[in-house]
């Protein structure tokens, strides 16, 4: 029963890795290029739901707080990718990545100015709701974190894979140029890449706050979503998915059979070893390039 | 306009450009070497750190400027040279002047260590994986508690040199001679592997992997190598950092200062050890500025700038975004724009240092 436990605490915290990762995948498969901000974005998304809903500030309820806060996230994706990114589209990937942590240490001193850098939690019905099977002790967010994760998954594959504008924003990031000639507005596609990965961002950021405490400092929970979606292997969706579900399961296991202060490492161990021996990720679309 | 005639190929390959050139640097080193005589306490330890952030930003700038490869990870090595020369003194007993070059090679043997079986990774990869290190070896510092003193840290005695003594606090003006010597040490290093074979093939892999290894140059060798020269650089700052602060534990090399490093020498410019330098004024001037700032802006307005909490990560990642978006090429890089400026006076035209875009294309073909 403890393993049942175990595993599913795991997968709920898995769940929000693989929201994160599938953020730096979708932008990827889309742009090549690699937004180290989406933790912070996550966060910005996170503390919002939390003032919006907050009885102390404007005090909404969640339905009317969720769209309010999701506009917002989809906003500051679409301003981060029009003010910073396309500036310097066709530069080298290194300097957008460069630039994506500069502007997630930038959300973060924001965040810090708005809302301090005490811990705040969700009001809401959502946390400390149980439900008893036997010795398994199920909370209403865990179970809502798997369920939107898995759909947003499946939708965000389906998208990809059989939508027009999906195709046109693979399309963009394997050859731009061609993309051009094709006739795909490319700097639109990307705006829209941004938009949706800012979405997704807010639903990581709603979920996590409906799970526990958020302060600004939470954005660096993006490095742990990295291992997920370097694990799935950067560009695949369902991998993202697969490599968060993989960091979840590790660590509430780690910490439960191994001594005190390792189960902390698993994450980057598994990061490590996944990058030695398979260099490109379990799902691997790499191949050898051609001169 | 000073047009140099080049009747050999050494003017190419030779340290300095021409005599004037040789002179400026001769006298930069001769106004660094007199400055304790002029300055207080304070502005010497400050200079001592900035030397160290520059010797970090040349072990960094070596694998990004020269070689190519992206490293978010170097607080770890940082972390190495400062860990190791203090166990190897307080441990082993061995002097300080041993005691360097061996925490130096110590990280550079973990560099290579990384390097060997991640050769095949490039770019984002390689840049995920170093930072993945870099929190492991957070952890692996607080785990291994009789070495390293776990999560109190640890304490760095006074480096002594056949018994003259480089205090932090008592003799700073000794350890400012000592960083400051080593440095230019480490800068004719530096420069000299440029002019080597090795370092021909850094710029060989770093410009294209695949041509270079079509004329002969083994790639794996050549990453690791470039890891390793890099990684002993950034041991050398580390073992200094570790005797300036005199106090450190595992949260002093944390992902923040492997973040800092590198966005220094972008703020500086990549792919030349004046950016280094230049970075490492930046980084070190940065928080003595804003609080001058914060002082003169409150006396003025009583505007209390001290509460809003880390408004230097807010300044610092706010210039980083506007040399990216607006300098790429760094302050550096600037510089050169101005001085060809007038150096070709009417002459300059504006998309002379226009870098050509490119159009972008997957290296995950399907």
């Amino acid at each position: 029963m403890e393993i049942l436990q175990l595993i599913f605490s795991g997968l709920a915290s898995g769940c929000i890795y693989g929201l994160i990762a599938l953020g730096f995948v979708l932008i990827y498969k889309a742009t090549e290029a690699v937004n180290f901000a989406q933790g912070d974005m996550m966060m910005i998304g996170s503390l919002s739901i939390i003032s919006l809903t907050s009885s102390t500030a404007l005090g909404l309820s969640l339905m009317v707080a969720i769209p309010l806060m999701l506009i917002l996230m989809a906003l500051i994706g679409f301003l981060i990718e029009k003010v910073f990114i396309t500036h310097i589209t066709g530069e080298s990937q290194i300097a957008i990545a460069i630039l994506t942590i500069a502007i997630g240490f930038g959300l973060r001193f924001i965040a810090g100015v708005i809302w301090g850098y005490d811990p705040q939690t969700l009001e809401s019905a959502l946390i400390g709701t149980y439900y008893n099977f036997g010795k398994l002790v199920i909370s209403i967010s865990e179970v809502l974190v798997i369920i939107t994760t898995l759909a947003l998954t499946l939708s965000l594959y389906y998208f990809f894979a059989k939508t027009k504008i999906g195709v046109a924003m693979v399309a963009v990031s394997q050859n731009q140029l061609a993309a051009y000639y094709m006739g795909i507005p490319v700097k639109r596609m990307q705006s829209l890449t941004w938009i949706i990965a800012g979405l997704l961002a807010g639903v990581a950021g709603f979920l996590y706050s409906a799970k526990s405490s958020v302060d600004p400092i939470t954005g660096l929970l993006g490095i742990k979503a990295f291992a997920a979606a370097v694990i799935g292997g950067f560009g695949s969706l369902p991998g993202a998915l697969v490599g968060g579900l993989v960091v979840g399961l590790v660590e509430p296991f780690a910490a439960r059979f191994l001594p005190v202060g390792y189960s902390h490492l698993m994450p980057y161990i598994i990061l490590v070893m996944v990058l030695i021996f398979r260099p490109h990720g379990i799902f691997s679309q790499t191949y050898s390039k051609k001169v | 306009m000073r047009t140099i005639f080049k009747t050999s190929y050494d003017p190419d390959i030779n340290l300095f450009k021409d005599r004037f050139h040789r002179l400026c640097y001769v006298l930069l080193c001769v106004v660094l070497i007199l400055f304790p005589f002029f300055l207080n306490e304070y502005f010497i330890g400050e200079l001592t750190l900035t030397l160290i952030w520059a010797i970090a930003g040349m072990g960094l700038m070596i694998l990004v400027g020269q070689s190519g490869q992206v490293s978010l990870g170097h607080s770890a090595f940082m972390a190495t040279g400062a860990y190791s020369v203090v166990i190897l003194q307080s441990k082993l007993g061995l002097p300080f002047i041993l005691a360097l070059p061996a925490a130096g090679l110590i990280s550079a043997l973990l560099g290579v260590l990384i390097a060997l079986p991640t050769t095949r990774l490039h770019g984002i990869y390689l840049a995920i994986l170093t930072l993945a290190i870099s929190v492991l070896v957070e952890d692996i510092i607080v785990l291994a508690e009789p070495l390293t003193g776990g999560v109190n840290g640890m304490f760095a005695s006074d480096i002594v040199i056949f018994g003259i003594n480089f205090g932090r606090y008592s003799n700073i003006e000794n350890l400012y001679w000592l960083v400051l010597f080593t440095t230019i040490l480490l800068v004719l290093v530096y420069k000299n592997i440029l002019r080597t074979p090795i370092g021909r093939a850094f710029a060989s892999i770093r410009d294209s992997e695949v041509s270079a290894s079509a004329m002969g140059v083994n790639v794996v060798l050549t990453k690791a190598v470039a890891f390793g020269v890099s990684s002993f650089f950034t041991g050398i700052a580390g073992a200094f950092f570790g005797h300036f602060a005199t106090a450190f534990n595992y949260e002093t090399f944390n992902v923040i200062m492997s973040i800092t490093i590198l966005l220094m020498i972008v703020i500086g410019g990549v792919g030349s050890i004046h950016g280094a330098f230049l970075g490492a004024i930046v980084i070190t001037l940065l928080p003595v500025l804003i609080s001058f700032l914060r002082d003169f802006i409150f006396q003025g307005t009583s505007i209390n700038l001290m509460a809003l909490p880390g408004i230097e990560t807010g300044i610092f990642s706010l210039i980083l975004i506007l040399v990216i978006l607006f300098e790429p090429r760094g302050i550096y890089g600037a510089w050169l724009k101005t001085r060809t400026y007038f150096e070709l006076f009417p002459l300059y035209r504006k998309d002379m240092f226009r870098r050509q875009k490119s159009y972008l294309k997957t290296e995950r073909l399907r």
